[in-house]
């Protein structure tokens, strides 16, 4: 298998399902000869014309919405968002229509759309351009939500949501994006809903997703010094989730940590902690602890922004108190 | 403009240029994180609204705002402090270059939002309005910023209720890597304000002396109450959209075009022809010291201690 940057990992899948399905198409801004903001769509504007690859104005809320329609009747757009942050000019088009329309027209129109977010801090670029939204998402009835950790799974989760009949939420990490990993070739999913063990432990687990896998190996790797070993899960897609996956790991340890880069409060946390709470309470040792950013906006200067990320010491603290 | 003005207007013009030009050189070596939106080449515009505003006024401006601050009086220290992540920092950091906020000297705050900073001047004027403080309100935005629902909807308002804000498109021909023929229907901007019944007007922003007078002419009848204005800068970016764009959708020959016509060079030609060319040359020094000065006092500024990233989430009552 060949390796490969995460960030042509997407590019792959977005190439391959260009080239299998005519009624493909892009969207997003710069997204051109420019390539976009983070080069993923470079080279795609020379192969397939700009009747493919389609350079939006700054109009979020409008050509979001222009792929629903679109989406409705032929087309399977893949959308691409600059900047997660951005996608709140667009969430009317997202929460009010692309996620309900299937169920309030009972099921005679579909939404097969994907709209691509790069998503995460620890660069610098302020509050603005830093946040993890998807919690905000989280609640959408309709929406499916996924978020890669790996090359492989950036290329097999892409290529079969753009495949989904309904709208698709794919969050980019950016911090991933230059990360390399061995990715299958040619025609290669990953199924929606289904969560992989990124490490295997009795001691603890870690359930975690997107950039923050590579943050709880690395705190399972000092755990293990210690004589602690942990399973971390990568969810891989938030919702729906796999819950299955959630029992098994926590059955298993009966400890656990969630770990994610977007804010406490109302996080995905909240959701998997609660759900765990439901299902193995039995199983529990310890009451399961979260760790995420702080409950405040992204601040621009790097020590600030490391102030209030998690981190692999938050983690560590968390896994004393598992055992307190 | 009087001559002692001009060359005053010059000084700051100098001072962003070279700010920015600093700015991008601590950028590439590090010292600064995240990114930067420079305004070089668009200096006139800042300046020029600027010397037509008057105590009370404030500025909203967008992701290209560091000229708008100094232009404004902006300390170039506690911009750099800004950038740099100190306790000097406009924000102490908080915010970076697309996020700050100074509004002891008129400037609401910049917005990493493409078209963010419209309603929000918008409510300013509403505010000036209501509350008969007599302030007129200045939105500087991007071409790229005409295509948000936001800026129609805001132009809308503004029109029906006769706010006093002055919108000034900075249309330096793209929006990151999208040529305005590409994104605007119909190629002209200053139909969408006048749609909506706003006077506006195109001015060359490469002149200075264009730009104030510009201004003024849309300054004088929002001032008695006729509601607002409209202004599309003519110009042009010198560099590049951020500090990793390589330049590729536009061409070596439109740039040297546009650089013939450096609102910097425009300036200095009028006041050597007007018998300043001696005092030139101290100027330039006097602003490279003050540059110096500015570097060197951020650089004494503390780091803004992490802990306080916690602090500050509410507003006290
Ligand atoms: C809502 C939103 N969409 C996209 C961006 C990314 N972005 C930042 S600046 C910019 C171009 C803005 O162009 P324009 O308004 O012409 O201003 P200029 O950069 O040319 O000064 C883009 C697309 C953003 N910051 N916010
Ligand atoms: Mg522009």
């Amino acid at each position: 298998m060949p390796e490969m940057y995460f960030s042509d990992a997407i590019r792959a899948a977005l190439d391959e399902a260009l080239t299998r399905d005519a009624s493909v198409v892009l969207m997003g801004e710069d997204i051109g000869p420019y390539g976009g903001a983070f080069g993923i769509t470079r080279g795609l504007h020379e192969k397939y014309g700009p009747e493919r690859i389609i350079e939006t104005p700054i109009s979020e809320n409008g050509f979001v919405g222009v792929a629903v329609g679109a989406a409705m009747t032929g087309l399977r757009p893949v959308v691409e968002i600059m900047f997660m942050d951005f996608i709140l000019l667009a969430a009317d088009q997202i929460i009010n229509h692309a996620a309900k329309l299937h169920y309030i027209y009972d099921g005679q129109v579909k939404v097969p759309l994907v709209i691509r977010a790069p998503a995460g801090a620890g660069r610098g670029y302020g509050a603005s351009h830093s946040q993890n939204l998807e919690n905000v998402f989280l609640s959408v009835a309709g929406l499916k939500i996924v978020c890669p950790a790996t090359p492989a799974d950036a290329k097999g989760l892409l290529a079969a949501a753009i495949r989904d009949p309904n709208p698709v939420l794919f969050i980019e990490p950016k911090a991933l994006y230059g990360a390399r990993g061995e990715v299958p070739e040619g025609d290669y999913t990953v199924p929606l809903g289904v969560a992989r063990l990124a490490r295997e432990g009795k001691d603890l687990s870690i359930i975690t997703y997107g950039a923050c896998v590579p943050l709880a190996l690395a705190a399972a790797g000092e755990l293990s010094e210690g004589g602690l070993e942990a399973d971390v899960l990568d969810l891989r897609t938030l919702k729906p989730m796999d819950l299955t996956a959630l029992e098994a790991t926590v059955a298993k340890t009966g400890r656990c940590i969630v770990l994610e880069e977007g804010p406490l409060t109302g996080g995905i946390g909240a959701e998997v902690s609660a759900r765990i709470g439901e299902r193995c309470f039995r199983a529990l040792k310890a009451g399961v602890q979260r760790v995420a950013a702080q409950d405040t906006p992204i601040p621009s200067a790097t020590p600030l922004e490391h102030a209030v990320l998690p981190s692999v010491a938050a983690l560590l603290a968390a896994a004393d108190r598992l055992f307190e | 403009m009087p001559e002692e003005r001009l060359l005053s207007a010059y000084r700051k013009m100098l001072l962003i240029r070279l700010m920015e030009e600093r700015i991008g050189a601590l950028f590439t070596e590090g010292a600064i994180a995240g990114t930067c939106h420079l305004c070089i080449g668009q200096e006139a515009v800042a300046v020029g609204v600027a010397e037509a505003l008057e105590l009370g006024d404030e500025v909203v401006s967008c992701h290209r705002g560091h000229g708008h601050l100094l232009a404004m009086g902006g300390e170039p220290a506690r911009l750099l402090g800004e950038l740099m992540g100190r306790q000097i920092g406009y924000c102490r950091g908080r915010g970076g270059s697309q996020h700050l906020s100074a509004p002891g000297i008129g400037l609401l705050g910049t917005n990493g939002i493409t078209g963010g900073g419209i309603p929000i001047a918008t409510g300013a004027a509403l505010s000036a309005h209501l509350l008969r403080t007599g302030a007129a309100i200045v939105c500087f935005f991007g071409d790229g910023a005409t295509n948000q629902g936001v800026f129609h909807e805001s132009l809308n308002m503004a029109a029906l209720w006769s706010l006093p804000v002055l919108y000034v498109c900075e249309n330096n021909r793209y929006a990151m890597s999208e040529p305005v023929c590409r994104t605007v229907a119909g190629g002209d901007i200053l139909a969408r304000p006048r749609a909506y019944g706003i006077s506006a007007e195109c001015v060359d922003g490469m002149d200075v002396e264009a730009v104030e007078a510009a201004a003024r002419r849309a300054l004088a009848p929002l001032r008695a109450g006729k509601g607002p204005a409209f202004i599309e800068a003519a110009t042009y970016r010198f560099c590049g959209h951020s500090k990793s764009d390589k330049l590729l959708y536009r061409t070596r020959e439109e740039e040297a075009k546009w650089r013939e016509r450096d609102p910097l060079t425009l300036t200095r030609l009028k006041l050597e022809k007007a018998g300043w060319k001696e005092t030139l040359p101290w100027i330039e020094e006097e602003v490279r010291r003050q540059i110096a000065e500015a570097e060197e006092a951020c650089r004494r500024s503390p780091l803004t201690p992490p802990e306080t990233a916690l602090q500050g989430v509410y507003a006290d009552a």
